[in-house]
């Protein structure tokens, strides 16, 4: 029996070793996507599989922040992420994104003219886009009478207990800057003071922050007012008729996510293989049709329903943009962002 | 205890995941990073020493207290009537009580989400037999809510293994000399059961005084917790020094719990859950 115990201990001494040691990157065959939740229609991906023979895994994030700093920990082995604007800017200052070569992906010529040369990376070496839009109300015709047309209608006490935020430091405090305001990139120390103050006076009349549970909640008539994403909006708008949605007249943010190769990544080719396919005008109508964000993608546009590309808040006019601003990196005021939001969600 | 190679597998495994990431986090937590290096400092602890943050660490206890003391009124007369029952109801008791517990603890708190919206389940019940709807959800009330709900059991199991052990002859002895049953319960079941009580509140406090899935969905995210803080300065942040400081203090007020508890029992010769 005791020779029998001791092999049962060898084996489990080296099963031990090998699944320490073996929980590492999936191989090489494979393509390690990671993109936002509820971002895509997963079956292109199969198509993908089918099309290159390459197994996709796909993972999903919240926020650029759980991105950045997965990411950055090393450890994980992605060869596609798709984060927005100030997160790529970010990303590039600190050498994280590996240069694309655009000979494989002739598809990149059906981004419209608008959506290259962005100012997070100027000379389109890094980033292709995949989807943009902006950050605005969802609210509830049934439950708010008159069309809101400013941030200040979060603060008003008829709603209270009505209003779901976004749980998201830098969307947050943004909006809160641009309803006092000042610029939704503001670094300066009393504006930000400012702002936390209103968010505080605001909490109060929070029903809750959340990300990915907003779409449920309105389209289930919980809340009458949201911050939301366009392309969530028109989800949700889609689904429950009550619901509009508008860029309010102070401004907003505006944003693209685009497709970028973070450095180190095992399986370039493919990478660069699935942005051409994301490029494809059926894949990225598809995907636009799927998810309801605006896509970049001319040809894929033409293709869409009249309803939709007529709709402003998925395709906005010049003019709805007039006050928006597209996030910039923030360069000192990081930890102040964590300072003011924990003080504001533990009051 | 005798060490036997038997134990060997065991020993590596404490080592890869619990002995080296404890070192780790202690290292972050004594160490600043910064654009010249890495150096010693305890500049995390001092920042933890603010109010904002001890707000948030005293609001943890609070909640986790009321929680358990919560489990422990709920608990424990459940854990009598289990334990009064003959042998072949009370397994198929036991086994219901568990029961719940092979779902996913993250599914069944989505379940309660559903149950408790302003137009859930239970609203349209209410509503249906023409009572006004309530607020449920995001509030305090939910969030206790959850952690009775989830870490009930912990409380109830540890207490019934302990009160189905007692001898059965000490009561029968006590009420041959004349103790009415509330005596009885006062002198003997009572303090016999005291290590089992004491397993129940360790089990029932550490879990709630660190979660953070609870507060954030039935809280709204409006009820920042200790373990919102270290999730935040870990995924959201990426301060990982501080978030390691917060963590090495909640551990400390924990060691020094369970120290009184072990402390405790070993009196009492108790044979609790640990």
């Amino acid at each position: 029996m005791k020779s029998l115990g001791k092999i049962l201990v060898a084996i489990l001494l080296i099963s031990t070793v090998i699944l320490a040691g073996g929980c590492g990157p999936s191989s090489k065959a494979a393509l390690n996507v990671y993109n936002w939740g509820d971002y895509i229609d997963e079956t292109v991906l199969k198509d993908f599989e089918k099309q290159y023979k390459v197994k996709v895994n796909y993972d999903t994030f919240t926020t650029n922040e759980d991105m950045y700093v997965k990411l950055k920990a090393g450890g994980s082995s992605y060869d596609l992420v798709i984060p927005s604007d100030y997160m790529i800017k970010r990303m590039i200052d600190e050498d994280m994104v590996e240069k694309l070569d655009f000979n494989n992906i002739p598809n990149y010529q059906h981004i419209g003219a608008t959506f290259k040369q962005l100012d997070f990376d100027p000379q389109d070496q890094y980033s292709v886009p995949y989807m943009w839009g902006t950050v605005g109300i969802l609210y509830n015709k049934k439950m708010v009478p008159t069309t809101p047309d400013s941030w200040k209608i979060l603060w008003d006490k008829k709603y209270a207990k009505q209003i779901l935020m976004m749980d998201s430091q830098r969307d947050c405090i943004g909006i809160t800057l641009k309803m006092l305001g000042y610029s939704l990139n503001s670094e300066n120390l009393s504006e930000l003071e400012q702002a936390k103050e209103a968010l505080i006076q605001q909490k109060p009349l929070v029903l809750a922050y959340v990300v990915d549970e907003v779409k449920d909640k309105m389209i289930a008539e919980e809340a009458a007012l949201a911050v939301v994403w366009s392309g969530d909006a028109v989800y949700c708008i889609r689904e429950n008729e009550n619901l509009d949605y508008v860029i309010p007249k102070e401004g907003s943010n505006l944003w693209f996510d685009s497709m970028i190769i973070p450095k180190g990544a095992a399986n370039k080719e493919a990478a660069e293989n699935f942005i051409n396919f994301m490029c494809d005008t059926e894949i990225a109508f598809r995907n636009a049709d799927y998810i309801g964000y605006s896509s970049p993608h001319t040809e894929a546009v033409k293709k869409l329903p009249r309803e939709i590309t007529d709709n402003r808040s998925a395709y906005p006019l010049e003019e709805d943009l007039t006050n928006c601003e597209v996030f910039t990196k923030l360069v000192n005021v990081l930890k102040e962002f964590d300072r003011i939001w924990t003080e504001v969600k533990a009051e | 205890m005798k060490k036997t190679w038997t134990a060997y597998p065991y020993i590596l495994w404490m080592i890869i995941f619990t002995i080296v990431p404890l070192g780790l986090l202690l290292y972050f937590s004594f160490t600043v990073t910064s654009s010249t290096g890495t150096i010693f400092s305890l500049d995390n602890f001092r920042r933890f020493n603010q109010p904002i943050y001890l707000k948030v660490l005293f609001r943890s206890l609070k909640l986790a207290g009321v929680s358990t003391i919560l489990c422990f009124a709920l608990g424990y007369p459940a854990a009598m009537f289990l334990a009064g029952r003959d042998l072949k109801h009370r397994n198929t008791m036991v086994l219901l009580m568990v029961l719940p517990m092979w779902v996913n603890f993250l599914l069944r708190t989505y379940a309660w989400l559903t149950l408790l919206e302003r137009k859930g389940l239970i609203n349209t019940i209410l509503g249906a037999i023409g009572l006004p709807s309530l607020s449920l959800l995001y509030n305090d009330f939910a969030v206790f809510l959850g952690m009775v709900y989830n870490f009930l059991p912990f409380m109830v199991l540890p207490i019934y293994s302990i009160l189905s052990k007692i001898d059965r002859n000490l009561i029968e002895a006590a009420e041959d000399l004349g103790a009415n049953p509330f005596l009885v319960f006062l002198k003997i079941t009572f303090p016999l059961s005291i290590p089992g009580i004491i397993s129940g509140i360790t089990m029932v406090f550490m879990p709630a005084v660190t979660t953070f899935v609870i507060s954030r969905l039935l809280g709204g995210g409006q009820y920042t917790l200790i373990g919102n803080l270290i999730e935040q300065q870990f995924l959201t942040v990426g301060d990982w020094n501080f978030g390691s400081a917060i963590s090495t203090v909640m551990m400390a007020i924990i060691l020094i719990g369970m120290g009184f508890a072990s402390r405790y029992e070993t009196e009492q010769e108790g044979s609790g859950l640990w």
